[in-house]
């Protein structure tokens, strides 16, 4: 195995930052971390590092216990933390060749300019990072998890605040990587973890509410749509269309725009149509809501 | 640790700072020595160094605040602490090598002050009439003083985010550990039987003690345990703040 939390608990001042989570990985994988800010997804990754001591439970990584092996966890580790926090008065390579010399590598030069091939940072690696852009000072804080070659990496928010151009760049890196090593990846947009992660756990309050690969997730989407009904004037029988059996969920504020949630295998149209001619009402708009995985995070985060 | 120190000690002289902490250091201690008339030891009868061994603490204690006020605060506030945590160094080898690189900055100040030993020697009449032994010991007292004010500074810097706090903290924890014992058994409430106990605690009489030209190892042991509790608690607030 080479991730394997088990029951992994922070509490805050008593307050439940990260409860009882529990998942496991055991080959090379982008796994996407994804939940609202504050659901916990930082303060998990800063365990799985060895910056946080969790309260209760324990994690492996590569065989090594967080708790009981932190320096080996941190060697086989690569972490690169939400802020991506860099010494701006340094020098690129400077910087990554005091990073290398934390892991007591050999060949520290070698590594440091292998890192920076890998990142793109070739034309900036002269330069001082507090003078590079946003997007350099993100590939170099990608260049030093890069370093010691570590088997899992951990990005909280790698791509947070990049343009387009630096996103695409960045994305693509990080996909390449995972084709070799676990990628724990955390976000809080949809889009990101959709666009690059194979699998999805999804976080809220600390807790897993879903954890599997992108298309189950996308199942789970389209087993429940929405629909919206926009009649002409407010319906006299409104009960009718609450009645409908495939109706699951049913939302309106004035009778005249009407909410429909139903399941995707029955589609339900034919029987609002229906309704609407036996009501006398007259429907100026029917749409079935374009749904993204966006709406299934919500809904999930919102019913727990 | 190694790799920690000669981040820190490169990062002194990378920057204005190391040069201007020297410069700071030799422009003041110089003219308190040969300018200012109430401590130029040039307006003296006596071939001594004993005025700057006097008002040096003073000096050392606005001096060496102002070189770790950044040591870890700065490391908090922009969060690279969390980098070097999550590398596979323990938190000690961290302190001790920004420990050992600031205090190796003050040493670096105080080192030329050795022309001032030299000029007394000169001028001293016959040449090469001074109280050696009280001169040396005055030395290791000295370099033993910066490198406890040196472990307190580290620590006050661990407290806070903010390097200002840090400095502030700073001169006040030096000030009560160097001048605050001395001042609290002169006030009328302390008996008088343990006056002597209570300045102990401070780190004046031992710097006194130790100047006097004899190597006192009490004084030594004192002052080499100080600089350790200091960094031992850094160690703790450290470990405590990534909670």
């Amino acid at each position: 195995m080479i991730i394997d939390v088990k029951s992994l608990s922070k509490q805050y001042s008593g307050k439940t930052v990260v409860d009882e989570l529990s998942f496991s990985s055991d080959r090379p994988e982008i796994i996407g971390l994804l939940g609202p800010n504050g659901a916990g997804k930082s303060t998990t990754m800063k365990m799985l590092t060895g910056y946080v001591r969790p309260s209760s439970g324990t994690a492996t990584i590569n065989g090594y216990d967080i708790t009981s092996h932190p320096m080996e966890v941190k060697q086989s580790v690569g972490y690169l933390p939400e802020s991506n926090p860099l010494y701006y008065n340094m020098y690129v390579r400077e910087f990554l060749c005091f990073i290398a010399s934390l892991y007591a590598l050999s060949d520290v030069e070698t590594k440091v300019e292998e890192a920076i091939v890998k990142v793109g940072l070739n034309s900036e690696a002269h330069k001082k990072i507090g003078n590079l852009s946003k997007g350099y000072k993100q590939r170099t804080g990608l260049a030093q998890v890069l370093l010691h070659d570590p088997s899992v990496l951990i990005l909280d928010e790698a791509t947070s605040g990049l343009d387009a151009n630096q996103l695409h760049e960045i994305r693509e890196l990080i996909k390449h990587l995972g084709k070799t090593k676990t990628i724990l990846f955390s976000s809080h947009i949809m889009q990101e973890v959709e666009a690059l992660c194979d699998r999805v756990i999804i976080i809220h309050q600390g807790r897993i509410i879903r954890d599997g690969s992108i298309s189950v997730l996308k199942r789970i989407e389209s087993q429940l749509r929405n629909l919206s009904l926009e009649l002409l004037e407010p319906s006299k029988n409104i009960e009718a269309y609450k009645n409908l059996k495939a109706a699951l969920a049913f939302d309106t504020d004035d009778f005249k725009n009407i909410n429909i949630s139903f399941k995707d295998s029955h589609d339900i149209r034919p029987e609002i149509f229906n309704t609407a001619v036996k009501n006398g009402d007259i429907v100026i708009k029917m749409e079935l809501a374009d749904q993204s995985i966006e709406s299934v995070f919500q809904k999930l985060t919102k019913n727990t | 640790m190694i790799q920690i120190f000669r981040k820190e000690f490169n990062a002194f002289f990378n920057s204005l700072t190391g040069y201007a902490v020297i410069t700071f250091f030799l422009v003041v201690t110089g003219m308190f020595m040969w300018i200012f008339r109430d401590t130029g030891i040039i307006y003296t009868p006596f071939a001594s160094l004993d005025p700057f061994f006097e008002f040096v603490p003073v000096v050392l204690l606005f001096l060496v605040p102002a070189i770790t006020m950044k040591s870890f605060s700065e490391e908090f506030q922009n969060g690279t602490i969390e980098l070097l945590a999550t590398k596979p160094i323990h938190s000690y080898q961290i302190i001790l090598g920004k420990f050992i690189a600031n205090a190796l900055l003050v040493i670096m100040a105080i080192v030329p002050t050795l022309l001032y030993y030299f000029t007394i020697y000169q001028l001293s009449d016959p040449p090469g009439n001074v109280d050696h032994g009280a001169i040396i010991g005055s030395y290791i007292g000295l370099v033993l003083l910066a490198v406890t004010f040196t472990s307190i500074g580290i620590f006050a810097s661990s407290l806070s985010d903010h390097q200002i706090s840090g400095f502030l903290l700073s001169v006040l924890f030096i000030f009560i550990m160097h001048w605050g014992f001395y001042y609290a058994s002169s006030t009328p409430f302390v008996p008088i039987s343990i006056e002597i106990t209570l300045q102990k605690w401070g780190m004046q009489y031992h710097y006194e003690q130790i100047s006097k030209g004899f190597l006192d190892t009490k004084s030594s042991i004192y002052f080499i345990t100080v600089a350790w509790l200091f960094l031992q608690m850094t160690v703790w607030v450290v470990q405590y703040r990534q909670k």
